[in-house]
């Protein structure tokens, strides 16, 4: 085949000269890492949100959540991307927009990627905290009413500690897409592992060891991330569940 | 001052943009047919009592669910036309991008369709094989005739959903700078200066595909889950 296989490669210097190749690796990394867990904090707290406000009997808010659901599911994320990267600072009012496309090019793409991930995967997170409060046996939110508590009191101290136990498992599967979602934000020019790997290609022209390189990263990212989850499963189960002890 | 929208650019792009369109479909179309059938045989391969057969489809499974899409398409964009050209002596300069936009597509979502189809031959009561072996049926046919079957009647929404996400995921051939619908909505309007028109016109097609799609769905869903 003639392919020079050279795992030596990345402990050159890079063409930057301050850096080695493994270093570009490595700053991709930590970039991943970096938005896919600011992105899932804001996940979490929107979606917890949207999920709880698509089960009240409210019509207007569960309209409004179903909603939010619904133009996040059914709008590709890479889409979504450019429509926060590009679209949006055209639409804010000139001078705001004008100060923010003049800001630092890195921070304009990590927020849009953050937003968008965030948002995309809120959506996501809110179905299923939605259908955990569903499965919760009706007797509990009318026991908690029965006993005097007003509606939100019945979410606050009855349905959501147990709701929110066990949508843990669901909600691993949606922690591990972040991770794998957030290779999209290479297309906007963030500089994650995705892009570096692409980069690497360019500059040090030994593609295989770079892609492996990469898609190894990923693969290390998909197996900490279960297992840590794993553990955090067993201790929140709740006792009685399928998964329960 | 605030933004003037212009959508001028829009009719006069359509039938480019319906161009991508039919390669968005195609790629789907594709990858859903065969992501099937090849997620068939790994589910069953899996569930397999022949251990080497069940590690490697476990393997396949859980390698293209660890990797991104995006990273499993440049694979495919990058380095494996280069493999593959060399291996076969396909002449350079060949444009195997939609080919391997195909490849690429079908491999990655076989991973996905396989643990669908697993949980629905799971989902069939185990009698059922037992009744098709006391019928003097072998294993292969009690699955073909007996088994599948009901798999499937019970899988059809969530295949469907599948299919539904695939769809959308078919706009990441961009890293390949093929002009699938969203690279041909991307392209008129960077032509045109007109690129948030365009992308929000472009995400409102996407939007009322998949929301009518996925409605259709729910309503099959309704239609064929047992009261």
């Amino acid at each position: 085949m003639g392919y020079q296989w050279n795992w030596g490669v990345f402990l050159q210097s890079s063409a930057s000269g301050d850096d080695t190749y493994l270093g570009w690796m490595f700053a991709g990394f930590k970039m991943t890492i970096a938005l896919s867990l600011t992105a899932w904090v804001l996940a979490l707290l929107l979606g917890a949100l949207v999920g709880v406000l698509r089960t009240v009997p409210n019509k207007t808010l569960a309209g409004i959540a179903t909603a939010y659901v619904e133009l996040f599911r059914n709008v590709p994320l890479l889409v979504q991307l450019f429509i926060w990267y590009f679209v949006l600072p055209e639409l804010l009012p000139t001078s705001i927009g004008d100060a923010y496309k003049q800001s630092n090019p890195v921070l304009q793409q990590f927020l849009a990627s953050m937003v968008c991930l965030g948002l995309f995967t809120s959506a996501r997170v809110a179905e299923q905290v939605r259908a955990g409060i569903n499965s919760l046996p009706r007797g509990q939110k009318n026991a908690g009413l029965a006993l005097g508590f007003t509606l939100p009191q019945t979410y606050r101290y009855v349905m959501l500690p147990m709701a929110f136990r066990l949508v843990v498992p669901p909600l691993t599967s949606e922690f591990l897409n972040i991770f794998k979602n957030s290779a999209v934000c290479s297309t906007i020019g963030l500089l994650e592992l995705a892009a570096q790997g692409r980069q690497l290609v360019d500059y040090t022209a030994q593609p295989y060891e770079s892609f492996i390189a990469v898609t190894l990263s990923y693969i290390i990212i998909n197996v900490t991330v279960m297992t840590l989850m794993h553990r955090f499963e067993k201790r929140i189960a709740v006792p009685g569940y399928i998964g329960g002890k | 001052m605030t933004y003037e929208f212009d959508w001028s650019s829009i009719p006069g792009a359509l039938p480019f943009l319906w161009d991508g369109m039919k390669i968005s479909l195609v790629i789907t179309a594709q990858a859903v047919v065969i992501g099937i059938v090849w997620g068939t045989l790994l589910a069953m391969m899996r569930l397999s009592s022949v251990k080497p057969l069940s590690w490697f489809a476990a393997g396949y499974v859980n390698l293209f669910r660890a990797v991104p899409l995006v990273m499993v398409l440049l694979w495919f964009f990058l380095i494996v036309p280069e493999f593959v050209g060399q291996l076969f002596n396909i002449p350079k300069g060949t444009d195997l991008r939609l080919s391997s936009a195909m490849a690429g597509f079908a491999l990655f979502e076989a991973a996905y369709y396989s643990e669908i189809i697993r949980a629905g031959i799971q989902s069939v009561p185990k009698g059922q094989i037992s009744a098709a072996s006391a019928l003097g049926m072998n294993y292969a046919q009690a699955m073909r005739l007996v088994v599948l079957p009901q798999a499937f009647r019970n899988m059809v929404p969530l295949l469907l959903t599948q299919a539904i996400i695939l769809f959308q995921d078919t706009s990441l051939v961009y890293v390949s700078a093929l002009a699938d619908f969203f690279g041909a909505a991307y392209k008129v309007g960077d032509r045109d200066g007109r690129l948030v028109e365009m992308l929000l016109f472009a995400g409102a097609v996407y939007f009322v595909i998949c929301f009518s799609a996925s409605q259709i769905v729910k309503r099959l869903q309704k239609k064929y889950t047992p009261a």
